[in-house]
């Protein structure tokens, strides 16, 4: 495993080393591509200056709200539908084709309904992750033993009861699944949002500096959302697989 | 029989829901931020018969379809190469995860700069969307075929096109369709977002120029032109997904 990751390293490294070498020779135009060491530099000054404080705080604060939106919103709401199964019958037709449709097509119709502040981002960020966050509660309380509720219902428990001792337990794996794509998702929505037409955060920065023909902001900026996002998914992955690990549910 | 019946009834009370919902929002915003639902059905009417339309339709229509044909050929390649040869696919795997996460729209700046504000920039940044999933899917499936199936091959001496064509495909099919159908969607995404961002034409550029004149009937109407040709063709993927995993 770790002889994997070793040379998993040396060819990221050789594919780096390989665009320097390109970069530097002039094979890559400078007004293409600056030279990969350049591009670390330029986040370091970037990033102490402060410039874009105001810009990631307003992309992580967004993208926060919204997750945090889909995920209660979307547990709440799968909860009710879970009980009304006409309801649910014929919701299946929009989860099935929800994540087809170019939800950002949607996002000019927010921006006329709410101007051009961080709501019609919030929103394009919680749209992006609100469905995945439904369907793995319903996927999750369809789980739930039936032995469980027969349990609950020997007990005499309460509804409020069974939901916080006997059902929420039983479905949490599913829940974290759901939270987990919640937080990817809505951190694409939100980004993507700012890419198109915004006035505030890192996805507008960099459709800035790329209008500007400013490389040195642009792929520094790049590098910082690259490396954040896969940061980001490469934890949840790997507390997700723990976590299902300890419930003995993926081996 | 009951089944038709049946989902036919929820698309009816479906299509009523979005109908309500929609003429409630044009009531409570007004004429000035959305269209109702007749306006745009009539302005989408006249739309389609302008040959501008036809024109950007097009052309968003020859990149999805390029973008396509190489995201299932790359997509599928990468998938068969890493399932079966092990060594690569424990490296490559995880690199192709890291990047199945990354929001792809910020690398949109470099595609634009090595493409140019052509076709193929957008071509390339639906394809790099399409990957992703189609490789992924027809790698996990391919993990599931049973060893037992595979051995069956090499005691039958098949050559390597033969177990490919008796064991393999038929056993990873209806799983990479799902990849496929998955893929499909996201490489329409795709290329209608690299239009949206930059391009001189095709539907997603229509969308944007629409927003800068303000042209609230366009807006709609081409969102809704987009929403349609989307849920359509999920729709009948979907179905042929479905058939197939019953038949397996």
């Amino acid at each position: 495993m770790t002889r994997l990751a070793l040379y998993r390293a040396l060819l990221i490294l050789a594919a780096v080393a390989v665009l320097e070498i390109l970069c530097l020779t002039g094979a890559i135009d400078p007004l293409t591509m600056q030279p990969p060491h350049q591009m670390a530099i330029d986040l370091v000054r970037l990033l102490a200056s402060g410039k874009m404080n105001r810009a990631i705080l307003q992309t992580v604060g967004n993208a926060a709200i919204a997750c945090a939106l889909a995920v209660v919103i979307g547990i709440g709401f799968g909860v009710v539908v879970h009980r009304l199964s006409a309801v649910r019958d014929t919701l299946d037709l929009v989860f099935s084709t929800y994540y087809a449709l170019p939800t950002l097509a949607f996002y000019p119709l927010f921006i006329i309904l709410f101007g051009l502040g961080p709501v019609p981002q919030i929103i394009m960020g919680f749209l992006q992750g609100v469905v995945a966050v439904i369907v793995s509660t319903l996927d999750g309380l369809d789980r739930v033993p039936r032995v469980l509720k027969k349990l609950a219902a020997a007990q005499r428990m309460s509804p409020l009861e069974t939901a916080l001792k006997i059902t929420l337990p039983a479905a949490a794996p599913y829940l974290l699944t759901g939270a987990k794509l919640a937080v990817a998702y809505s951190i694409i929505g939100v980004i993507a949002a700012e890419f198109l037409m915004s006035q505030t955060g890192i996805g507008y920065q960099i459709s800035f500096a790329y209008n500007n023909f400013d490389n040195a902001t642009m792929y520094p900026l790049i590098l910082l959302l690259v490396v954040f996002s896969i940061a980001v998914n490469g934890t949840l992955f790997r507390w997700e697989r723990r976590m299902l690990r300890q419930r003995g549910l993926r081996a | 029989m009951t089944l038709t019946v049946h989902r036919t009834r929820n698309l009816v009370v479906l299509a009523a829901v979005i109908f309500v919902v929609w003429e409630g929002l044009f009531l409570y915003a007004g004429d000035n931020a959305l269209k109702s639902p007749w306006q745009t059905f009539a302005f989408t009417g006249r739309l389609i018969g302008t040959e501008m339309f036809w024109q950007n339709f097009g052309e968003t229509m020859t990149a999805f379809g390029l973008a396509l044909a190489i995201a299932v050929g790359v997509g599928l390649s990468l998938g068969f190469w890493l399932g079966f040869h092990a060594p690569s696919g424990a490296l490559f795997t995880p690199m192709l995860l890291a990047f199945a996460s990354i929001p792809k729209v910020v690398l949109y700046p470099i595609v634009l700069l090595i493409c140019g504000l052509g076709i193929s920039a957008k071509v390339a940044f639906g394809a790099m969307h399409g990957i992703p999933p189609i490789a992924l899917s027809t790698l996990g499936a391919i993990g599931t075929v049973r060893p037992v199936l595979l051995r069956l091959s090499r005691v039958m001496h098949f050559d390597s096109l033969e177990t490919l064509h008796t064991i393999v495909v038929p056993a990873v099919l209806p799983e990479m369709m799902t990849g496929l159908r998955i893929g499909f969607s996201l490489t329409l995404i795709g290329t209608i977002l690299g239009e949206m961002f930059a391009s001189q034409q095709g539907l997603g550029y229509l969308l944007m120029t629409a927003i800068g004149l303000h042209n609230v009937d366009l807006i709609m109407s081409v969102t809704l032109v987009l929403a349609v040709l989307a849920i359509a063709a999920s729709a009948v993927l979907l179905t042929i997904d479905r058939r197939l995993r019953r038949h397996f």
